[in-house]
């Protein structure tokens, strides 16, 4: 082998009394596609920080191209020809795509502009320079950040969970591009937890498991099982199978919505039409970014419809449109959002206090008073039925890690035996035990009567949990898509909004 | 440029969780730094600091007469600041207590000024409602404007305050002036059942304490206790959650800012119908403000604000005192506030983060 | 002279109090900070200003360390709200109410004393043109004012620093991740807005009104924070804004010299009222607020 591009030793790296990285060993070779495989929390966005100078590693060294180096910061790194691309973007949404470009490489915006061009037409990245960012997709933002990074001519191209944002026709593009870069010289590090992708894609992988590295192997010569054993230290949990059943009654029927919101960077929506009914999962596909937060917002209360709009969204048979969220969740609803940190727990408070937060009708109020022993027993039977793993019902929400944290949300939501649950991205930045636990259960409550609306980008996960499945492209929804009749390569058609309505409304849409 | 900072500055490290030393020890260590600072000060000012720090911090302890007249000075403070800390904790920034303390004392002026001849026990009690209502009612124009126009509370609040301010100016300068009263910008002096009744005879202090201590206890189960406390807490820690729960974001903003209105409201009657006896120029020597520290120096805790309030007014008597003994200018009791409340802010950060020296350990051996 | 001549002769003048200051609160709320201690900056200012020219130091002298003395100031405020991530609204009025102590201890000894003010500058040809002509004759500093209103303007449109404050501003963590020193950019805008504040108060005390005299700024200060607001955050607006505060405040005085008959706390109050409706019109339309405003306004920044 040749000697590598870079080379960590002994790399640690705690946060406060979590150690994100542990001794950390990695060699990429020059002209390589190297993977970081490993779950949510296992300290890959850690390791990928410490390589481009977002922070310092506590202990250990780097060699980058057979010197010695200390990256002291993102713009050192730069320097030395290390980019990367962020899972959540760094771009500037009030800026145009060249001014985002103009904060890391040096050069007047006009010759910027030209070179964005050229390098789009290159590498299959095409973008509006001119553009605002705040408009765009996506996929677009990600093309955006991968110029920047090539811009600046780097030997190493870092992409944290890249895939995680595209549709698959658009995934298999991108890889199109890393491969050309990796032909013209540049090394990639990519940082996955999808095992298909990095087999697909990847010349060599380093498995990170709590921090330790636990394997280097060629992803090409095991299977994605052997994969998985070493990414989470056992078998992957099997999936729950669903009982089939007949659709029940009615709990939630949006009709034909338009929405414009009073905020100018979110998404409208228009024409939004669904149901749910008594023991089905209904699925919403799509990339974040498409509607996701705007809807969720209008089904939730925490938006309300204009005064004139009347009759789209009923609940339990209600026109719930200008009802806030504490009147739906009087009607049997319950929620657990996106973000869980400051939305759905105050991450300040107690678990007991948090508890409160929705669960306060069960009787846990007397006389307006807080009755402190019946919220804090809710809070034991939580966390003793969902698993939350906390030194107690006192600590803070803040505290828990975000597995933990999302199944005490999901179990308070659930214990308040709602009609109707809504589910927003059940498993972002879940460990995979937790995330199975958390879908075994929609699936039992589901099959025990409850209507469950999950959002989520996770293709495979709709496809576990769902029934069936709308796909939310620019505001606008699909017609719903019978689960077991449907493959992810049609979702993903709509999730790039290839399909038009009237070609698939014969075939696939539900009677 | 990062380097730099993170090779020669400490770290702030976000503690695991929140530190109870931390919390009770930064107002007295706030309290002693920003005392050292001060005197510092009187030093260079070529004051004797012994005398100063004598009279300041000591000698309002040191007579009967003088702690009573601490404990007069801690009835608006105590209350304003109990008002305001329920504002604050819900992220309602009401800093316009000045003014709703003003319109309380007009409010309460309006009966000893229109009917100076009426008697009856009645008269004490309907003026400290009526002060209440003249708070919230000024109160409630921030709330509108904050609800109904999204406006800032902080700048409208404010702004009311300075008008408040001519609006006194102008009552006392023209139709309240005392036609009896030197051309003085005062009104005529109240009569005997427009005053608040004494509770210790030989001093000036009034029921009006009593009421004041009833209303922080009452305060404390509100916030501690009660589920619309709770509510408003949410709303301040993490307004999405407030959202996400369903608890209504106007009627926070507007409750808020009404408790602030009628606490202030109440605290500008009281001095009125209490020490003063007659709406003049000076009736707010600045409480508006004082009360925002003491909100926070008591770390917006109702227990807390209640020993908070009183190291305020010994701050007030002491500043009257020294002015006297050392000759010291009365700016420096805002000084000394300014810096106390500074002082506050860094020890309390110690609450959520600790310091670390470590420097950045990470040096690639050759 | 009438009404209007003096309203458009002296509008520039009274406005550049307001202009200097909000333009150092522009810069500050663009990085992503609240300092709502510009009213005590502005005294300390003033009297740093006061002192130095009523001892013979010169106009020059009084503006640098009324600009020095505020920068410190405001570092006090960076320190503890940008270092020690204190609540930033808190820290604002702890050091607004420090600095209007400061002023008032360091004024005591001044108090109704006066200096001489700055002799004004005619614009050859502009200044004849009748009625409007009043404009073109002005101190030195209400034409730096100009030329500082202009720079700022081009730095936010044209500079690469004007991005990267526009950056952090934004969205801090993504600065801090593409490599910029989001706590630095911070500190210098704090700096500046602080430096600024100093000038617009020695403007006020010894140019303006050449006259000590307690609690001088009255609420000034806080007509600057919002203008920024009036301003949308957009520099040319809070020129226009700066403007009408500096007409309004001449309301007054033309009201007197015409005789009407109103008490002068209504006239005084006027600025203020004034602040408060323009205040409601503005906020009222949420969307413009939310185009325009800064996203991290406010919030401690936290890697």
């Amino acid at each position: 082998m040749t000697a590598p591009l870079l080379s960590l030793r002994g790399i640690s790296k705690s946060y406060g009394q979590i150690r994100a990285n542990q001794g950390i060993d990695l060699d990429v070779a020059p002209q390589s596609i190297h993977a970081i495989l490993g779950e949510n929390g296992a300290g890959k966005s850690t390791l990928m920080k410490l390589i481009y100078g977002v922070e310092q590693p506590d202990v250990g060294t780097v060699v980058w191209d057979g010197e010695p180096l200390s990256v002291a910061s993102p713009a050192e790194a730069r320097r030395k020809g290390i980019g990367m691309v962020f899972q959540h973007f760094s771009l500037f949404e009030t800026l145009t795509v060249v001014e985002n470009i103009q904060l890391v490489v040096p050069g007047r915006k006009a010759d910027l502009t030209q070179r964005i061009r050229t390098l789009g037409r290159d590498f299959g990245l095409e973008v509006d320079p001119l553009a605002h960012v705040h408009p765009l997709s996506v996929g677009e933002r990600q093309r955006v950040e991968i110029i920047r990074c090539l811009m600046t001519n780097p030997k190493l191209l870092i992409l944290d969970e890249p895939t995680s944002v595209l549709p698959p026709q658009s995934v298999d593009k991108l890889f199109d591009t890393l491969r050309r870069l990796r032909d013209g010289g540049v090394s990639i590090l990519f940082i996955s937890h999808k095992l298909e992708e990095i087999r697909a894609i990847c010349d060599r992988a380093t498995i990170l498991r709590g921090g330790r590295v636990t394997g280097h192997v060629d992803p090409r010569e095991y299977d994605a099982h052997d994969l998985a054993r070493m990414m989470i230290g056992r078998d992957m949990p099997e999936p729950m199978p669903a009982l089939p059943q007949s659709g029940g009654e009615k709990r939630l029927e949006i009709i034909g919505l338009d929405y414009q919101p009073d905020d100018p960077f979110a998404v409208p929506l228009s024409d939004i039409s669904l149901t749910v009914r008594a023991g089905e999962i209904l699925g919403i596909a799509g990339i974040s970014g498409n509607g996701q937060s705007e809807l969720a917002a209008l089904i939730s209360g925490e938006a309300v419809l204009p005064r004139e709009q009347r009759d789209r969204i009923y609940m339990m048979g209600k026109d719930v449109g200008r009802l806030d969220a504490a009147a739906r969740r009087l009607l049997g609803f319950a929620f657990v959002p996106e973000d869980r940190h400051g939305r759905g727990a105050v991450p300040e408070m107690s678990l007991v206090l948090n508890s409160l937060l929705t669960a306060h009708p069960l009787n846990l109020i007397r006389h307006g008073l807080v009755n402190k022993t019946k919220a804090t027993a809710f809070t034991n039977a939580c966390i003793l039925q969902y698993d939350v793993r906390t030194p107690g019902p006192e600590a803070e929400a803040g505290a828990l890690s975000g597995g933990n944290l999302q199944k005490f949300i999901v179990g308070r939501e659930t214990m308040l035996s709602p009609k109707l649950l809504f589910v927003a991205q059940p498993t972002w930045g879940v460990d995979i035990g937790a995330a199975s636990a958390i879908r075994r259960r929609l699936i039992t409550l589901r099959n025990e009567g409850m209507a469950i609306l999950v959002i989520s980008e996770e293709l495979e996960e709709l496809f576990e949990l769902c029934d069936s499945i709308q796909v939310l492209h620019h505001g606008t929804l699909s017609p719903p898509l019978v689960t077991q009749a449907t493959r992810p390569e049609e979702i993903g058609r709509y999730m790039i909004g290839a399909h038009t309505a009237s070609q698939t409304a014969d075939r696939k849409a539900l009677p | 440029m990062s380097a730099f900072s993170a090779a020669f500055l400490p770290t702030l490290v976000r503690r695991e969780r929140a530190s109870l030393a931390a919390t009770l020890l930064a107002p007295p260590v706030a309290l002693a730094a920003a005392t050292v600072v001060n005197l510092e000060l009187y030093v260079l000012m070529g004051r004797d600091p012994v005398a100063v720090a004598y009279a300041m911090l000591l000698e309002p302890f040191l007579s009967w007469a003088s702690f009573s007249e601490v404990l007069l000075k801690i009835g608006p403070l105590l209350l304003i600041a109990q008002g305001l800390a329920i504002g604050f904790r819900a992220k309602v920034f009401n800093i316009g207590a000045e003014g709703q303390f003003i319109l309380g004392a007009i409010f309460a002026s309006a009966i000893p000024v229109w009917f100076p001849q009426a008697t009856g026990q009645w008269i004490w009690p309907v003026m400290l409602l009526l002060g209440t209502l003249g708070g919230a009612l000024w109160a409630s124009l921030t709330a509108f404007w904050r609800v109904r126009l999204n406006a800032n509370e902080i700048l409208v609040s404010l702004m009311l305050s300075l008008v408040a301010a001519q609006f006194l100016n102008y009552l006392l300068l023209g139709p309240w002036k005392d036609p009896n009263g030197f051309n003085f910008p005062q009104s005529v002096m109240f009569q005997y059942d427009a005053m608040v009744p004494i509770l210790i005879s030989g001093t000036r202090v009034n029921v009006s304490l009593l009421l004041t201590i009833a209303l922080s206890i009452a305060a404390w189960i509100f916030m501690q206790k009660s589920f619309i406390g709770y509510k408003l807490q949410v709303g301040g820690l993490a307004p999405r959650a407030a959202s996400y729960a369903g608890f209504n974001e106007g009627w926070a903003i507007w409750l808020s800012l009404l408790i602030g209105g009628c606490a202030a409201g109440l605290a500008g009657a009281a001095e009125v119908a209490g020490p003063l006896g007659q709406l003049q120029r000076s009736i707010s020597t600045g409480y508006g403000y004082a009360a925002i520290i003491v909100a926070y120096l008591g770390g917006l805790h109702p227990i807390g604000i209640i020993v908070s309030a009183l190291c305020m007014a010994v701050l007030y008597i002491g500043g009257d005192n020294a002015m006297v003994s050392a000759n010291l200018p009365i700016a420096a009791v805002r000084v000394f506030q300014g810096s106390l409340l500074l002082a506050y802010l860094v020890a309390v950060a110690f609450v959520r983060y600790r310091l670390e020296w470590r420097r950045a350990a990470y040096r690639s051996q050759p | 002279m009438n009404a209007i001549e003096f309203i458009l002769a002296g509008m520039l003048a009274a406005a550049t109090p307001f202009l200097l200051a909000a333009l150092g609160e522009l810069v500050v709320e663009r990085a992503g900070v609240l300092n709502l201690g510009v009213e005590g900056l502005m005294a300390f200012g003033a009297v740093l200003a006061f002192i130095i020219v009523h001892h013979g130091g010169g106009h020059l002298l009084g503006f640098v360390a009324a600009g020095l003395g505020s920068a410190v100031l405001s570092l006090i405020f960076a320190v503890i709200a940008l270092g020690f991530r204190a609540n930033q609204v808190a820290t604002g009025l702890a050091i607004g109410i420090l600095g209007q102590g400061l002023s008032a201890l360091f004024g005591k000894t001044y108090e109704s004393l006066t200096v001489k003010g700055l002799r004004k500058l005619a614009l050859p040809w502009l200044s004849e043109i009748p009625v409007v002509g009043g404009l073109f004759i002005q101190d030195v500093v209400v034409w730096l004012s100009l030329a500082a209103t202009f720079a700022i303007w081009a730095m936010f449109a044209y500079t690469k620093i004007g991005l990267v404050v526009r950056a952090i501003g934004e969205n801090p963590k993504a600065a801090h991740a593409i490599g910029y020193s989001v706590i630095t950019v911070r500190f210098a805008a704090v700096a500046f807005g602080g430096t600024m504040a100093g000038f617009a108060g020695a403007y006020a005390a010894v140019v303006y009104t050449p006259l000590w005299a307690d609690g001088m700024i009255a609420g000034r200060g806080w007509i600057a924070i919002a203008l920024v607001v009036f301003g949308t955050w957009l520099t040319g607006r809070i020129f226009l804004g700066a403007c009408l505060f500096g007409a309004v405040s001449l309301m007054g005085l033309a009201a007197q010299a015409t005789g009407l008959d109103v008490p002068s706390q209504v006239l005084a109050s006027l600025p203020y009222l004034v602040t408060i409706i323009v205040l409601g019109v503005i906020s009222a339309d949420r969307r413009l607020l939310k185009l325009n405003g800064i996203a991290s306004l406010g919030e401690p920044f936290e890697r």
